[in-house]
């Protein structure tokens, strides 16, 4: 049995900047996917809207863990072997797209629909009615619902332990399998998360309060 | 040839018919004031002219362009054809100026000092010249439209269409925006304005047309129209003196 000292602690902290780019890989590329599947959703083919529609509802109603399971050992039957570090990031990416993809299509529907007649009136295209006018406006309308769900993200980082892959949750699970001191380790891990997320929930608060301030006057 | 013709257009939502059947002919540098009740169909007639709507049957031509549904036709139809809308539609994220100078540069590929002159000179026509930095949230709503109106002049229409522009304005603003209004028919705009103004239908119109169940009731020479209403509804509707 080894003491819970400063080795240890140096591998939780490690493993948090596990977590932290786990965050950031599936956040960027959920984003991506997120955002196309938003533009979809709203694009005048129908073919488009249900291919998107489909994707997301397919998406949110399973556990992000069957993804998880799924693109890990599911693939891994096709003999395709995927790092821990790829299954992780891809299954997170695929959960956050749809999300993100709902989150911000609402943000885009509700910049009002006579900026699109106003800046249609002027001859642009609706390529550039998007880039132009709409999506300016939707990311402020999205900026305070996006930074909410990151905190979510990187609390659900925790699930992909279940694979082996070693961020923040699985770091707490190991040392406390050496050490035997379970109240101690995951406390520090609770606190580890606590500050990734405490500034983040902030950030989205005060967000909301300056887009509302924005709106009255 | 006139600048506008409209010939039987038919127009429905659902199934009730806004428009049954209207013809109108607008000449080059005409002002044509269009009004009657609210579900007279005339700001529906308004917006079937630069394609916002689309009506089923009948046809349409403004400034040389034959009305379609096809994107492309429509954003050339558009480049020559302005519209001004009651609640104003300036982009919030966007200061005066560039609220001005987007289209112009978008669609027309202007661009450099040139665009910027442009911006300026449209802007001193509608009296706000200082404003050129301001956010349009930090403006008056009879400004707001003054600069609405500036924005679709910058694209140097041939056809101006107003929609009840100074319906959701105080009476004190509305003025400020009727006189630019005023102005660009002098100037020789062509112009088809919904409204409620009567004063300004009467004074500054060349021709009144009176819309009533989705037709048109009555119309004529302004002056003619307003001192001798023909039909019983338009007089009731003048009578009325609430429209």
């Amino acid at each position: 049995m080894t003491t819970f000292g400063w080795p240890e602690m140096l591998f939780i902290f490690r493993s948090a900047g596990w977590t932290l780019l786990l965050t950031v890989v599936a956040f960027g590329i959920g984003s991506l996917i997120g955002g196309t599947l938003a533009i979809m959703r709203l694009s005048q083919s129908r073919i488009l809207r249900a291919l998107a529609s489909g994707y997301i509802l397919v998406i949110q109603s399973i556990p992000v863990l069957m993804v998880l399971f799924m693109s890990y050992y599911g693939l891994s039957l096709f003999g395709i072997e995927l790092p821990s570090f790829f299954a992780a990031s891809a299954s997170l990416a695929i959960y956050a797209s749809a999300y993100l993809a709902e989150i911000w299509r609402g943000s885009i529907q509700s910049v009002p629909f006579q900026q699109w007649e106003a800046s249609s009136s002027l001859a642009l295209s609706r390529a550039q009615q998007y880039r132009y006018i709409i999506l300016p406006q939707a990311v402020r309308i999205s900026l305070p619902p996006t930074v909410g769900f990151l905190v979510q993200l990187v609390k659900n980082t925790s699930i992909v332990s279940v694979v082996g892959f070693v961020e923040l949750s699985r770091a707490g699970t190991l040392v406390n399998n050496a050490t035997f001191l379970p109240f101690q380790v995951f406390s520090v891990v609770a606190a580890i998360y606590f500050m990734i997320c405490f500034p983040l929930s902030r950030l989205s608060r005060h967000l909301e309060k300056v887009m509302n301030a924005g709106r009255n006057h | 040839m006139p600048a506008v013709t409209i010939e039987n257009v038919h127009k429905s939502f659902g199934a009730v018919e806004v428009l049954k059947g209207v013809s109108l002919s607008v000449e080059k540098g005409e002002v044509v004031a269009i009004i009657g009740r609210s579900g007279s169909g005339k700001s529906t007639l308004l917006r079937c002219i630069n394609g916002l709507e689309a009506c089923q049957s009948g046809r349409i031509e403004v400034a040389g362009h034959v009305l379609d549904q096809d994107q492309k036709h429509l954003r050339e139809l558009r480049k020559d054809v302005g519209i001004v809308f009651q609640s104003y539609n300036l982009f919030p994220h966007l200061s005066v100026g560039e609220n001005i100078m987007l289209a112009p540069r978008l669609a027309k590929g202007l661009g450099g000092p040139e665009l910027r002159r442009m911006a300026e000179e449209v802007l001193a026509k509608v009296g706000l010249s200082e404003k050129f930095d301001a956010y349009p949230d930090n403006l008056s709503g009879g400004q707001q439209q003054r600069v609405a109106i500036a924005r679709s002049l910058a694209m140097q229409p041939k056809v101006m269409l107003f929609d009840e522009v100074t319906s959701a304005l105080d009476p004190e603003l509305t003025g400020e925006v009727l006189i630019v209004m005023e102005d660009l028919a002098k100037a020789g705009m062509t112009m088809l304005l919904v409204t409620h103004e009567m004063n300004f239908a009467r004074n500054v119109a060349d021709v009144t047309v009176f819309m009533h169940q989705g037709r048109i009731w009555e119309s004529g020479p302004s002056s003619e129209l307003f001192a001798t209403p023909k039909t019983p509804e338009l007089q009731a509707f003048l009578s009325a003196g609430v429209h």
